[in-house]
């Protein structure tokens, strides 16, 4: 049975660019999927095609089973999206926000008025709530703009790149947010540019590249891909360095790397903590100084780059700027 | 949700029309209030047709000849018609501005997601934008008769007269709104819908009757003059204030203006929206 989204063979093109190129998603009913991939990779273009904002060139799309092409009406009444940036009216207070909003999901005007009063009160914006929307803080704007996707509680939800631009406190209050939601059994696409944050919120994590689900799996069948443990050692003295490989030779599990300048050496390993207690062990009675000694285990950043040959933060010249010549996404900035 | 909340809560909207209505006045509702909350955009408004009735009045009346007569009050007479009209076609420029902002700000994704009626988000706008527009023709109305304006200066004319005249510039101002509306949709900043909304009214509104006698143009430019949906207008709003210059020209829109006034608008209604319309819904689907 598909899931809550489902998406087969999604393409998209701009011009000449193919900004989706045969793009397939499932997304299970009450989980998670991180969308996760640099600036341009197609997360966007993929998102406004799930919402009913873009039409694709060829594919299909299937959310809380209903054909995303044949009955857009329809999903329109089961999705909530948050963007990438705040669409609120910063003219209008928070209240008449989702009011306005509530309305517009046909709701009948008292029941979009207790619906908003409610949402005010759970994002923590009840006392700013009559103050026009262009007094609140950034992170107020994307509380707000969460709250105007929730307003009919909807089964499925969309975020884009929630929390692009906000600073780490406020980034982690709007975690906290997106994980109660979650535990309430809502299904839910987000993307990021965040390794931390797929890391953090999603179930699943799908590698997107150049318009293309490269690679998808949980955080950790991702991360068994690129390799296990490692342990990470930095030596004080140069004339070590082989002294300490040949330690490293013994306790690890491959073969180790050195970086002569910086003095540093990695080796695979299994055993986690007490592996790494050994190796101390180790190089302390063989009197080998060292200035770090780490256990590493791979980051999605990691991942990222035995996937693709490249990091996931934005690369120069990304294909993004072309999808926003043909929409509103133009705020890349 | 049982189905019984679920019907207490939200709207039936089995009937497509009532539910576009609704959902227009949400949006119209949502403008007016930026409105209220930005005056300076109301105030800008109303500054500018005000310094037009002032300097045409005191710089040129003196040194125009209307229906004979080269007094300044004849064309103080002669003039309102043409700048009430030129007034209510600027209003399309900040609809057009409004729009582009929209959608710059991610709001048109918010509104697109949603599931209200296509048509709903502009229209809710050109309506916001028509009360704006007879606000401003209000005010502007009591500043001609301070400068001396007089309905029936040149004839006999009535209260409903009178009204009808401001009807067709409403009209011609909602209709124009739409032109504004799809310019705004099709440039890719606010900045740019400001400046693409205002530069075709210039010669819009002066290759008209707005603000000189047609018969003095060149035949050519006065064909243009006489035929323009701008001029049908301010020459039935003219005829309906009894004021003096009715045109003698033997084009149709000028011998029925009101009737040439009130099929230009329409068509201009017609078209624009149907165009507008379907341009929202690809310019970003």
């Amino acid at each position: 049975m598909p899931g809550a989204i489902h998406a087969e063979g999604l393409v998209k093109t701009f011009g000449d660019v193919r900004a989706l190129d045969g793009v397939d998603l499932d997304v299970p009913e009450g989980t998670v999927l991180g969308l996760l991939g640099p600036n341009g990779a197609g997360k966007t273009t993929t998102v406004r095609c799930l919402t009913t904002l873009l039409r694709p060139d060829s594919g299909r799309a299937v959310v809380a089973g209903v054909d995303v092409l044949r009955h857009p009406d329809t999903v329109r009444r089961s999705i909530g999206l948050s963007g990438q940036f705040a669409a609120v009216d910063e003219y209008l207070t928070g209240r008449e926000n989702l009011q306005m909003v509530g309305r517009l999901y046909q709701m009948r005007g008292k029941a979009a008025k207790e619906r908003a009063a409610e949402l005010l009160e759970q994002f923590h914006l009840a006392d700013a709530a009559d103050r026009p929307a262009k007094t609140y803080s950034g992170g107020m704007r994307r509380r707000l703009d969460l709250a105007a996707a929730l307003v009919v509680s909807p089964p499925v939800m969309f975020m884009d790149e929630p929390t692009t631009g906000l600073d780490p406190r406020n980034r982690q209050q709007l975690w906290e947010v997106i994980q109660q939601l979650v535990s309430g059994g809502t299904t839910l696409l987000l993307t990021t540019q965040y390794l931390e944050e797929a890391d953090h919120l999603a179930h699943d994590i799908a590698v997107v590249d150049h318009g293309r689900v490269i690679a998808q799996g949980t955080s950790d069948e991702l991360k068994a891909r690129t390799g296990g443990e490692r342990v990470e050692v930095v030596v004080h003295d140069r004339d070590r360095i082989a002294g300490t490989a040949e330690v490293l030779r013994t306790l690890g599990k491959g073969e180790t790397t050195v970086e002569q300048h910086t003095r540093k050496l990695t080796v695979p390993v299994t055993g986690g903590a007490k592996l790494l207690a050994e190796v101390i062990r180790e190089l302390d009675g063989r009197g080998i100084e060292i200035d770090d000694i780490a256990l590493r285990r791979p980051t999605l950043d990691d991942v990222f780059l035995s996937l693709t040959g490249h990091t996931a933060e934005a690369r120069p010249g990304a294909a993004e700027d072309t999808e926003s010549t043909t929409d509103t996404e133009g705020a890349v900035k | 949700m049982s189905a019984v909340s679920e019907s207490a809560r939200t709207v039936a909207s089995a009937n497509p029309f009532a539910r576009a209505v609704r959902d227009s006045l949400i949006v119209a509702q949502r403008n007016l209030i930026r409105m209220v909350r930005i005056p300076e955009v109301v105030i800008f408004g109303l500054i500018q047709p005000i310094m037009f009735v002032v300097l045409f009045t005191y710089v040129f009346g003196g040194s125009m000849k209307i229906g004979g007569s080269t007094s300044a009050t004849a064309y103080t007479n002669f003039l309102m018609a043409g700048i009430f009209a030129q007034t209510v076609t600027f209003a399309t420029a900040g609809a057009g501005a409004g729009i582009a902002d929209d959608m710059h700000k991610g709001l048109v994704d918010r509104f697109r997601s949603l599931p209200m009626a296509r048509g709903a988000v502009l229209t809710g706008r050109t309506l916001a934008d028509l009360v704006q527009t007879a606000l401003t023709l209000l005010v502007l109305a009591a500043v001609a008769v301070l400068v001396g304006w007089r309905v029936g200066s040149n004839g006999d004319t009535n209260a409903l007269r009178v009204l009808a005249a401001f009807g067709l510039l409403l009209l011609l101002g909602y209709a124009f709104t739409w032109i504004g509306a799809l310019i705004g949709l099709s440039v890719r900043t606010p900045e740019a819908a400001t400046s693409g909304g205002l530069v075709w009214l210039f010669p819009v509104t002066f290759l008209s009757n707005a603000f000189v006698d047609t018969s003095n143009m060149t035949p050519w430019l006065r064909h243009i003059a006489d035929w323009n949906p701008f001029s049908a207008t301010v020459e039935a709003a003219r005829v309906l204030f009894a004021n003096p210059g009715e045109s003698t020209s033997t084009a149709w829109p000028m011998q029925h203006p009101v009737w040439a006034s009130l099929i230009y608008s329409i068509l201009i209604v017609v078209v624009f929206r149907t165009l507008a319309v379907r341009k929202y819904r690809s310019a970003t689907a």
